[in-house]
């Protein structure tokens, strides 16, 4: 499927480069729904100028990136757009690669259980076929390249995109199965920003899974490739850590970057949900509701992961989306990650209860976002309260998208093993409900 | 003691109006910055020019040079952070003669008096809302329009409030206020109620849309009358001009109003006087303002100056409005997921029936809409050329042209395709439609409530109920009827009406066109949002409901 993909690189990159030439460029990346005080292009710039002049870009608390990003844009800082470019196509090529091995996996898992019989006999029109599942890859590579989020992040030169490159690219390496490159472009994901930790769970899981090992905490086989795994993540961690120090001299950006998303000084709105309890708390109280916010972006992992610990690729879109909804300064770019992935899941639209209203509301919140900011910021007529709401609107439109394909998907394996049409002792029918 | 007890200066006062009676042609600068001078301002000018994109037929200009002029009062003892202006536009002519007077009059007094706190700055603008704009993005330092500006030598801090004053006559029977600005915007409706406890307290009849208020709320007549007035409210706000220079100050979020003085048939008439007291008493209530109006309403209709309709009251029946649509899309939804989930076969994708057959009346409608931005001002040359009208008439032409030529293309672009005219195709499109038109509609109502309510009473009920498998003809007809280049036409109808100036078919035909070409003017000049709206929004989506009727 090389020429289908090549054209929608040409007519992807096409765009990009349309909008980069026009004047839109100038109003997408001052708008703060697409960039945020982590990744806004205007801060490498300031950071790069700062690191020209021999003073540490982390003084002054505007450049929040970490130094591997700077010294990539030291050398390339004239061909930025082609970075930002190259980098969604990178995104896209892996995840089309990624779901394509995902595909073939699936495909032959469903062999093995009808074979062994661990399907029950009704169930046949929820099997997948390969006519089916033949153009979800180059969906998910079309997802990603031509939503709009993505390009509106890319345009803006957000480093959003370069931070969706590398996780993108670890899901690549993790279903490829080399557990010494997941874990180094993990570390590197971890690196950027801290809550790719959480991607540690399904990874392992994935491998676990792919070596045959049952996951069973008193077996010394778990224990061992743990271990392994997370020595590699750790060590190649530390070793990123430790090339920081060496290339700036200082330990500035351990508190400028992760300090920084870990405690929220800047409260800037975005789309994310600190921003506005932030503006309203009280100093005392700051220390704890940092600890309760960010508590909710790592804590669904360990049920999560319980839940799901035989479907880890579910896992790791569970998880991007909930990083991408909770985390402390989310742009749209974060959202067009997790969404490249739901071409994957289309066989479970027939379980899908609240698409029609999720849809109306993202888009509605999309086109609501800049109409709000404007009536706030230049009109005077709203205020604050106008664009949280939109923002709360937004964010429980992704959260209901994200439990419900939970849903979905737990209730085709359930069909799977139980049947499609399911009856209670006295004969009725029985509706499934999620507990 | 108010202003003008001294009868040396009603004297001085009466001199000048008298002075300036005459007619000027083009701004006296020199003269007017030494008046200024003389009563102890800081005077600077501003010049400025912009072309523009076709020559304007109702004001006649095509090439704007001008000059602004501008003294500043600074406040004795106050730290120069904030300002209020006061504006008069000089026109040629006798439009405005009398206003510049009551400027420098007022600023002769306040000299005087020690109780300032903001700076005022007395502005004399030339080309009324060319000159406003510029001298605005002169102050704010922004550049949205593309004019041409020398920068601004003097300052006063930041602006809290500003009035425009409009006066053509010495002595005046009423005041009217005007508060509809660029985009719809209003300003806080605090300052609507300062103007009107002002003219009570002096006993000066005020005005708002040119009616006079009534007693009689519970008879019918009374009724009509409020409704009237509001009307003309609505009618003025959804088309999105600048009704007064005070509209421009809205976008700064400096709340402004115009004060307009008219002289008709009565036999009470208020002199100068007691309009330079009224106007005193209403610049030191906002001296007096410790932060910006922002406590009352910013989203109001007034049918009259002592009621308004707030934002809780109108925007229900909006909401109403827009559920319709939603109502319909969930309907369609609904209709187009059942089929799919009866299917045994489990391997077609039940979500849509191929997106691109959607895309396909999308794009196209959407490319109409641009080329309807785009075409008629970049295209008036060559129209010139080849045929003989002017500019203005070339650019208006040619916008109704591709309007008229995008009604053609269902029929055109269902040849181009194959694999169209299925059942699920048009359900498709028109739910895509639908949830387009309702967000499209609810952003509008958000910024211009006036407008988005227009277009939704027209464009709601047609377009919730439109199938390709109604009658084409009777359909056809109104759909074109209420389109909105038609909604225009019944809007400029319906507003003659409501002045009490009722146009016949002719002339209101080529009102029409005039406010055509004024609303693509209005965006260029000031970056009024009403033509982009229309033409690169509304007028596509209009286009996919009328290719959902010829859906074959």
């Amino acid at each position: 499927m090389a020429a289908p993909l090549t054209l929608l690189l040409i007519v992807a990159v096409t765009i990009r480069a349309v909008l980069f030439r026009s004047s839109l460029a100038e109003l997408i990346s001052a708008r703060v729904e697409v960039v945020s005080p982590l990744n806004a292009w205007k801060r490498v710039v300031e950071g790069l100028a700062l690191l020209d002049l021999g003073v540490s870009p982390y003084s002054g608390d505007v450049f929040h990136e970490t130094p591997l990003m700077i010294y990539l844009f030291h050398f390339t800082v004239d061909y930025a757009e082609i970075v930002f470019i190259i980098a969604d196509g990178i995104t896209a090529l892996a995840l089309y690669l990624s779901i394509q091995t995902y595909n073939k996996d699936v495909f032959r898992k469903q062999k093995y259980a009808l074979e062994s019989d661990r399907y029950s006999a009704d169930c046949l029109e929820l099997l997948r076929s390969p006519k089916e599942m033949f153009y979800i890859p180059l969906k998910v590579a079309m997802f990603y390249l031509l939503n709009p989020f993505t390009i509106l992040s890319c345009v803006a030169k957000s480093t959003c995109g370069l931070n969706n490159a590398i996780i993108a690219l670890f899901i690549f390496c993790t279903l490829k199965g080399s557990a010494l490159l997941s874990g180094i472009l993990l570390a590197l994901a971890t690196y950027q920003s801290i809550y790719p930790l959480t991607l540690f769970a399904p990874a392992l899981l994935f491998f676990l899974q792919r070596l045959y090992i049952p996951v069973n905490l008193r077996r010394s086989s778990f224990w061992f490739f743990t271990l392994q795994y997370a020595f590699m993540y750790v060590g190649s961690l530390v070793v990123i850590t430790g090339l920081s120090f060496f290339l700036l001299g200082s330990w500035d950006f351990i508190p400028s970057v992760y300090g920084f998303i870990f405690s929220v000084p800047d409260l800037t709105p975005n789309i994310g949900l600190f921003w506005y309890f932030f503006a309203e708390m009280f100093e005392h109280f700051r220390l704890f509701f940092s600890c309760v916010f960010q508590i909710n972006v790592f804590f669904y992992t360990i049920p999560l992961s319980i839940k799901l610990k035989e479907h880890p690729v579910f896992l790791i879109f569970m998880q991007i989306a909930i990083i991408s909804i909770f985390k402390s300064y989310p742009t749209v770019g974060d959202v067009a990650l997790y969404m490249a992935f739901l071409p994957a899941w289309s066989h479970l639209y027939r379980f899908l209860r609240n698409i029609f209203l999720v849809s109306c509301v993202l888009l509605a919140c999309s086109a609501l976002f800049p109409v709000l900011w404007h009536l706030w910021i230049y009109a005077g007529s709203a205020n604050s309260n106008f664009y949280y709401a939109i923002t709360l609107l937004f964010n429980f439109g992704q959260i209901l998208l994200v439990a419900d394909y939970f849903y979905a998907y737990l209730r085709r394996e359930h069909h799977l093993t139980h049947g499609l049409y399911l009856k209670k002792k006295d004969g009725t029918e029985a509706t499934l409900v999620l507990k | 003691m108010g202003l003008l007890s001294d009868p040396n200066r009603r004297k001085a006062l009466t001199g000048l109006l008298t002075r300036l009676n005459t007619p000027i042609c083009g701004m006296p600068v020199e003269w007017l910055v030494k008046a200024m001078q003389s009563r102890g301002l800081e005077v600077f000018t501003q010049s400025f020019s912009r072309k523009l994109p076709f020559p304007d037929e109702n004001k006649e200009r095509y090439m704007v040079r001008g000059t602004n002029v501008y003294g500043i009062l600074r406040a004795p003892r106050a730290p120069r952070t904030e300002a209020l202006v006061i504006t008069a536009p000089c026109s040629p002519g006798n439009t405005n003669n009398q206003a510049v007077a009551l400027l420098l009059a007022l600023a002769q007094y306040f000299r005087n008096q020690i109780y300032w706190a903001k700076d005022i700055i007395f502005l004399v603008n030339e080309h009324d809302l060319i000159g406003t704009q510029a001298w605005l993005e002169g102050y704010h330092h922004t550049n949205i329009t593309g004019m041409e500006y020398s920068p601004l030598q003097g300052r006063a801090g930041s602006i809290q409030a500003a009035l425009s004053l409009e006066l053509s006559s010495d002595v005046i029977t009423s005041l009217d206020l005007v508060l509809e600005g660029l985009n719809g915007q209003l300003p806080n409706l605090d300052l609507a109620n300062l103007f009107y406890a002002f003219c009570q307290k002096l006993g000066v009849l005020c005005t708002i849309q040119g009616k006079l208020q009534r007693n009689d709320w519970d008879t019918a007549e009374g009724y009509t009358h409020a409704a009237q007035t509001m009307m003309l409210m609505v009618l003025k706000q959804a088309c999105g001009r600048s009704w007064g220079d005070h509209g421009l100050f809205l976008r700064y979020h400096i709340e402004a109003a115009s004060v307009r003085g008219i002289n008709s048939f009565r036999h009470y008439k208020t002199d100068a006087t007691t309009i330079g007291r009224l106007l005193e008493g209403m610049v030191r209530k906002l001296n007096n303002l410790l932060e910006r109006l922002h406590q009352s309403y910013f989203f109001y209709l007034l049918p009259s100056l002592s009621r308004f309709v707030s934002i809780g009251y109108y925007m229900p029946a909006f909401g109403l409005l827009a559920v319709i649509l939603l109502l319909r899309a969930l309907d369609l939804w609904v209709h187009l997921g059942a089929p799919a989930l009866a299917a045994v076969d489990g391997v077609t994708e039940p979500s849509s029936p191929g997106v691109l057959t959607v895309l396909t009346p999308v794009v196209i409608s959407h490319l109409t809409g641009v080329a309807l931005y785009l075409l008629p001002v970049h295209l008036q040359e060559m129209a010139v050329e080849h045929f003989p009208v002017s500019e203005t008439e070339a650019v208006v032409l040619t916008a109704i042209a591709i309007y008229t030529a995008g009604l053609a293309l269902p029929h055109n672009t269902q040849r181009l395709l194959s694999g169209e005219g299925t059942e699920q195709g048009w359900k498709v499109l028109k739910l895509t439609a639908l949830l387009y038109l309702a967000v499209l509609l609810g952003c509008t109502a958000l910024i211009n409530f006036s407008l988005g309510f227009i277009l939704a009473v027209t464009l709601v009920p047609i377009t919730a109920s439109i199938t390709p498998h109604m009658p084409k003809a009777l359909y056809a007809v109104v759909m074109v009827l209420l389109s909105p280049a038609f909604t225009i036409l019944y809007c400029v109808f319906i507003y003659q009406e409501l002045i009490e100036a009722p146009v016949s078919v002719s002339e209101g035909w080529m009102l029409f066109l005039s406010v055509i070409s004024q609303g693509i003017l209005d965006h260029a000049l000031y970056g009024s949002l009403v033509y982009p709206l229309l033409a690169l929004f509304i007028y596509p989506c209009w286009l996919m409901f009328w290719n959902i009727l010829f859906w074959n």
